[in-house]
């Protein structure tokens, strides 16, 4: 089935919006009445027809203009992009993986021909196609990593497997929920978790670790992870933060179902054969409240989990400003009907 | 856990005590790619007992049309490498894990000790791949017990040049590890791979030199070892289940019909690790995974390699 790419913006105007299936799938990521962190990670197995795990890696109507978007906050910032010299296996690793789901997944939009090493790649909804020699970067308008996370919804963190834990050593980060690619760089798992409240007293992030370092081969895994933004705006950078921090203040009652999306993150681990490192994808849904309240039970239940959400996390997930507000746009949606477990539109 | 269906290719006997075996996927599509280091476990029916053994992959990992790897034939086997020399044979289909590397490469180290023991070159045959793609600073340290026990030292020759030095047992030439290790640059990354004393040898060594502790690396798989019988419980399964002498926890615990997560099976990965709620007896702790005072606490225990001793263990599963 061929996608219809929308044209529309996530900064300044704001034209962004989801269609009626868009809405449907989206993945909301809360099946119970109340949120706590966990280690709620599942193999990234295949799921549903239509759904954002049916394929290895999804793609949407947002693709194109959230492409357009990436292009331009790299040009405002190429710092988005880093990748470390002893990472370069990985980007390999990455391009193979990507664009061999790709086009085995969505065959009307990208091609992979491989004669030997010599690859040639299309991809048609951004018009490019290039034949390169897989391994010489030479080859290669840009570092292979960079090349193709480009051409991807979403953003990617390759994370080096050495002194027991997973180093963030690489990636491509342009749409994130308020941290620093350019900070984060080279640290380990411990450091880069360090500032999340309550998950390290509880354990959850030696655990995750544990697990991952155990990550296999043809054995990725994914989990959802979630917070609030104000405005459909993917470059939620610390770097940018003039740009976005002070839209919590234009909130009110009347425009909060407009305003306030819920920002859900489609995280996927996949452990890189040749270099044994593990990719970070972290693939970003938006969807304001008041296409979240076209489905009653989603509104009952995020008002749920927000009235009952720990203050330490409404202050780390930044929705202090606007939660009180929030949580009385959503009452009225709540008629106190038991959900059952699970987090189907319907 | 998912597995590769594969057929036996080839057989290759190496020396008096080695066979090679090489394996292509059964529906003859491509292997997937790996990292040098690497291993597989391979699974065996021995008479209606599944045996799993990890074996390190030998080939390039930057070819995959087939995995390589090699076996030695175990005095004290349990039976996994003596079928593997007598019953195993070409054409033959075996189920095999995905690539699993617990003895990677230091990518950022800038020079590359790599010390070898008999059957221990296994896992650097692929490094030595990646080493040389990477044109990379490295010297392999390879010991054997005589020329005829050196399986692949003509291969390696031939491969590595000058950065080969054999120490052949019968012709009195040694490894001096404190020469050897006394005098790296910094940035000098060390691994080991072979007979226990060897491993301990090096590692210590390495330590009283003040080598920092993540650049020294062994692998040192170790097969369950034969003990004496013992029952345990598991609680959540509520079962009671008898552990024989030649089976490991592991084993008789999937014997049984209860699942348990598993990787390396060799005491390494720490996958398998279950916690122990009640125990009357001693855990002989037998892998290379627990610290010293996590084996101390009685807490948990590797079902793979380790086992137990006394009339009651109560494990979480």
């Amino acid at each position: 089935m061929a996608l219809n790419f929308k044209k529309e913006t996530f900064r300044e105007d704001y034209t962004y919006s989801n269609s009626d299936a868009a809405i449907k799938r989206f993945p909301f990521p809360f099946p119970e009445d109340q949120y706590m962190y966990s280690v709620n990670i599942e193999p990234h197995t295949k799921g549903k027809q239509g759904s954002v795990c049916e394929f290895t890696f999804d793609i949407d109507e947002h693709y194109v203009a959230e492409c357009i978007d990436k292009k331009i906050t790299l040009e405002q910032d190429p710092g988005r992009y880093q990748a470390l010299p002893h990472m370069m296996d990985a980007q390999w690793d990455f391009v193979e993986l990507t664009m061999g789901a790709l086009a085995q997944d969505y065959p009307e939009h990208f091609t992979l021909q491989k004669q030997g090493l010599i690859w040639t790649w299309e991809n048609k909804p951004l018009g490019i196609k290039d034949t390169f020699t897989f391994g010489d970067t030479s080859t290669l308008a840009a570092e292979p990593f960079d090349y193709i996370g480009r051409q991807l919804q979403g953003d990617f963190v390759l994370l080096d497997h050495r002194d027991e834990t997973l180093y963030a050593d690489a990636g491509i980060v342009t749409s994130q929920a308020d941290w620093s690619l350019a900070f984060n760089v080279g640290m380990s798992w411990r450091e880069w978790h360090g500032p999340v409240p309550r998950a390290t007293e509880l354990g959850v992030m030696d655990r995750a670790l544990k697990y991952l370092l155990n990550l296999q081969i043809g054995s990725p895994v994914r989990r959802l992870n979630w917070t609030m933004t104000v405005n459909p705006r993917l470059d939620t950078s610390p770097e940018n933060y003039p740009h976005w921090g002070s839209d919590r203040n234009t909130v009110n009652a009347e425009n909060i179902g407009d305003l306030v999306h819920l920002r859900v993150e489609l995280q996927t681990l996949f452990r890189l054969p040749r270099s044994n490192a593990i990719v970070f994808s972290i693939r970003c849904y938006l969807i304001n409240l008041k296409d979240i309240a076209i489905y009653p039970c989603w509104a009952k239940r995020l008002h749920r989990v927000q009235k009952t959400m720990h203050p330490d996390l409404i202050e780390y997930k930044g929705m202090t400003k606007f939660h009180p507000m929030m949580v009385d746009w959503l009452a009225k949606f709540d008629d106190g009907e038991t959900l059952a477990i699970g987090t189907q539109p319907e | 856990m998912t597995m590769i269906n594969v057929k036996v290719a080839a057989i290759e006997q190496v020396t008096p005590l080695v066979k090679h075996f090489t394996f292509v996927k059964e529906d003859g599509s491509s292997l997937p790619a790996f990292s040098g280091g690497s291993h597989v476990v391979v699974s065996i029916d021995i008479g209606g007992r599944v045996h799993r053994n990890p074996y390190s992959l030998m080939g390039s990992p930057m070819e995959n049309e087939a995995y390589h790897i090699s076996v030695r034939r175990q005095e004290n086997s349990r039976g996994g490498s003596v079928f593997m020399h007598e019953n195993v044979t070409v054409g033959m289909p075996l189920k095999i894990t995905y690539p699993m590397n617990l003895f990677s490469l230091a990518k950022k180290g800038r020079k590359h000790i790599l010390i070898a023991g008999g059957i221990g070159i296994t896992p650097f045959m692929s490094q030595i791949a990646d080493l040389k793609r990477m044109g990379a600073n490295y010297e392999l340290h390879y010991a054997f017990r005589s020329p005829e026990h050196g399986a692949f030292a003509a291969q390696l020759k031939e491969s590595c040049g000058d950065h080969l030095h054999c120490y052949i047992d019968s012709n009195a030439t040694r490894l001096d590890l404190q020469a050897l290790l006394s005098d790296q640059p910094l940035g000098t990354h060390v691994y080991v791979c072979g007979p226990s004393a060897m491993v301990v040898a090096t590692l210590e060594t390495a330590r009283n030199l003040g080598w920092p502790e993540n650049h020294i690396h062994s692998e040192q798989f170790l097969s369950p070892p034969i003990g004496e019988p013992f029952k345990i419980q598991l609680a959540r399964s509520n079962v009671e289940i008898q552990v024989s002498a030649e089976m490991s926890m592991l084993e008789a615990i999937e014997a049984a019909g209860v699942e348990a997560d598993f990787l390396c099976r060799g005491g390494v990965c720490g996958r398998c690790e279950l916690d122990v709620l009640e125990t009357d007896g001693a855990l002989l702790h037998n892998d290379h995974f627990l610290t010293d005072s996590e084996k101390a606490s009685c807490k948990k225990i590797m079902p793979c390699v380790s086992r137990a001793k006394g009339e009651r263990l109560v494990l979480d599963l």
